[in-house]
């Protein structure tokens, strides 16, 4: 309601006698008999105004984008349009991959799919292999940051462990399992578990004294304060570890299908690269980057929502 | 004297490594039904410590606290604390916080919609029975520390126990919360011990004032009777000669024979 125009309307009105004349006529009744000069409620903005408004903050946020993309796309099509270039230019690449763009959902059998299910492929393998890791780094943090001599035995170990890279973990999960589909799925894990373990340790370390201290007076028993205490205090620190746990879910399923084979982008990727058809290897990017972002929007939108009233105190 | 709530020979020593360090030394008090206790004292004398001990979120090093003749040494609803910095959980609505004690404290005898009733009696109380959907960040100091007052007193805490509950606030609502809390003993008739560094406070609110001299191994220096009938009007106490013998009593103890020397 409050048009940032007006807050200063007892100054307008010191100065400018004509602005005085044109807020009061708006202003509500009884309240300009208490204190005219507090009163100055604003002109409720246009319709029109402020859709205009909202427009030209959208424009601001996508122009400057649109407009990097476009030089780049323009640089990238005068570097590859020489005769005899590696990589493909733009054009190109929109020519070639049009019926993959366009049908995303064919299914000729075999590993002979649209796009559409390589990406839910791939998105499954990061569902289960995620959750996982959630519900295993929460509980596993939370061990860790409630009991001293947990942190003590298991810390070091978590400190080691988590520096091995996603890959040098698969041939012994395949070796394990047998299998790719629960060997990918297991790579998910223990790539996402580190930083949701971690992150979860130290908010349940940094809860505050006082409210264990309501917790231990209203007599609340272990699961109760689990529930009611520790997940709302510290869920803005686990929210951390789970958008960090997400982005590392998605760059490894990539790095993983590659080497498991089967349906999924990263074997998509490796496929199109064994083809020679680099104009597919570059649109997978693209989906791989898009659905990247939506991902970790995704967990940095539900923190937010689950935060609402944690953060500000 | 009846002994409702009775601290027998209360020690403390805190521990941190290789250094100990005694706290509290021999602190013996009795307090009896519907009785109002203040414990005045410097800052770092042991108050908090002390509070602590008796809501059984610090354990005594010797001695014991019991409550009308059993020992008590966990905490629990019976000795409700109202904590200094309010202590809401933010995520919780004003009603919520003070549902989730009555919730535990009453989950067999009250029904579900006894209990609700019995929250929003409380927030009356504390005049917040208006705000209850509003989360602690979006209420004033004064406010916070009311809804903890409520949360408190909904438990039907056998004593009632405050830690310098008007002290992170503004002198105007202060006195205001201090009516409050006075008008809520006067109704209800609540045992009360109250953690101050405050001396009108102290004289306004209390039938006896506990004195402690300065730590370390603070000890129970002296303790006032506040002879002041109720109920007690802040105006009219300002020019009443016993109230003003009783503050020189305690402004004697505390700035002449227990002045408050800084630690280095
Ligand atoms: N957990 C603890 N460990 C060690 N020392 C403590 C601890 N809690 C309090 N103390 C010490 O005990 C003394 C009394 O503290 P406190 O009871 O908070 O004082 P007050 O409430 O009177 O200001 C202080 O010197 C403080 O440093
Ligand atoms: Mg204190």
């Amino acid at each position: 309601m409050r048009g940032p125009s007006f807050d200063h309307g007892d100054f307008h009105s010191m100065s400018m006698p004509a602005m005085k004349t044109e807020v009061s006529a708006v202003a509500i009744p009884q309240a300009t008999a208490a204190a005219p000069i507090v009163t100055m409620t604003p002109k409720r903005a246009p319709r029109a105004d402020t859709y205009a408004k909202i427009a030209k903050e959208t424009a601001a946020r996508v122009v400057p984008p649109l407009i990097v993309i476009a030089l780049l796309l323009v640089v990238w099509e005068l570097i590859c349009r020489r005769a005899g270039s590696s990589l493909p230019p733009p054009s190109k690449v929109f020519k070639d991959t049009r019926e993959l763009i366009l049908d995303p959902f064919f299914d000729n059998g075999g590993i002979d799919k649209g796009l559409f299910w390589h990406l839910s492929a791939s998105l499954q393998r990061v569902a289960y292999g995620y959750s996982l890791a959630a519900i295993v780094g929460i509980g596993l943090g939370t061990l860790v940051g409630q009991s001293v001599w947990a942190m003590r035995g298991l810390d070091p170990l978590f400190q080691v462990l988590r520096t091995i890279p996603p890959l040098a973990w698969l041939p012994l999960s395949l070796a394990a399992f047998r299998d790719g589909q629960p060997s990918a799925i297991f790579v998910i894990f223990i790539t996402s578990v580190w930083p949701i373990i971690i992150n979860t340790a130290v908010g349940i370390r940094n809860i505050p004294q006082d409210y264990r201290n309501v917790a231990a007076v209203v007599q609340l028993n272990p699961l109760e304060f689990f529930t009611k205490i520790m997940i709302p205090a510290a869920a803005p620190y686990m929210f951390t570890g789970l958008r960090i746990g997400i982005g590392l879910s998605w760059l490894a399923i990539v790095a993983a299908e590659m080497l498991i084979g089967g349906v999924g982008i990263g074997f998509f990727i490796w496929d199109a690269w064994n083809s020679s058809h680099i104009s597919e290897i570059i649109l997978a990017l693209f989906y791989v980057g898009i659905i990247g972002f939506v991902l970790d929007r995704l967990i940095a939108g539900l923190g937010k929502v689950v935060t609402r009233g944690t953060a500000a105190n | 004297m009846q002994a409702y709530l009775k601290l027998d020979h209360i020690d403390k020593t805190f521990t941190r490594g290789s250094a100990t360090t005694e706290v509290l030394k021999d602190i013996n008090l009795t307090i009896e039904k519907g009785e109002y206790v203040s414990i005045i004292g410097h800052s770092g004398c042991g108050k908090s410590t002390l509070l602590n001990i008796v809501a059984g979120l610090t354990g005594a090093t010797n001695g014991g606290v019991l409550l009308e003749n059993r020992e008590v040494n966990a905490p629990g609803p019976d000795r409700a604390v109202v904590f200094q910095n309010h202590s809401l959980l933010p995520w919780l609505t004003v009603y919520e916080n003070v549902k989730l004690g009555v919730d535990k404290v009453f989950a067999r005898t009250k029904s579900r919609t006894e209990r609700d009733a019995w929250v929003m009696h409380n927030l009356s109380l504390v005049q917040m029975a208006h705000a209850k959907d509003k989360r602690p960040s979006e209420i004033s100091g004064g406010m916070k520390q009311r809804v903890g007052i409520a949360r408190a007193l909904a438990m039907e805490p056998k004593v009632l126990l405050l830690d310098e509950p008007f002290g992170a606030l503004d002198a105007l609502t202060r006195a205001h919360l201090q009516d409050s809390v006075m008008a809520l003993h006067q109704k209800l008739g609540n045992t009360i011990l109250m953690i101050t560094h405050d001396v009108d406070e102290a004289v306004l609110l209390s039938d006896r004032i506990v004195m402690m001299t300065n730590g370390p191994s603070a000890r129970i220096g002296e303790v006032l009777e506040v002879p002041l009938a109720r109920p007690r009007k802040r105006l009219e106490l300002a020019t009443n000669p016993g109230y003003l013998k009783c503050r020189q009593r305690v402004l004697e103890f505390l700035y002449e024979r227990h002045s408050f020397v800084e630690a280095a």
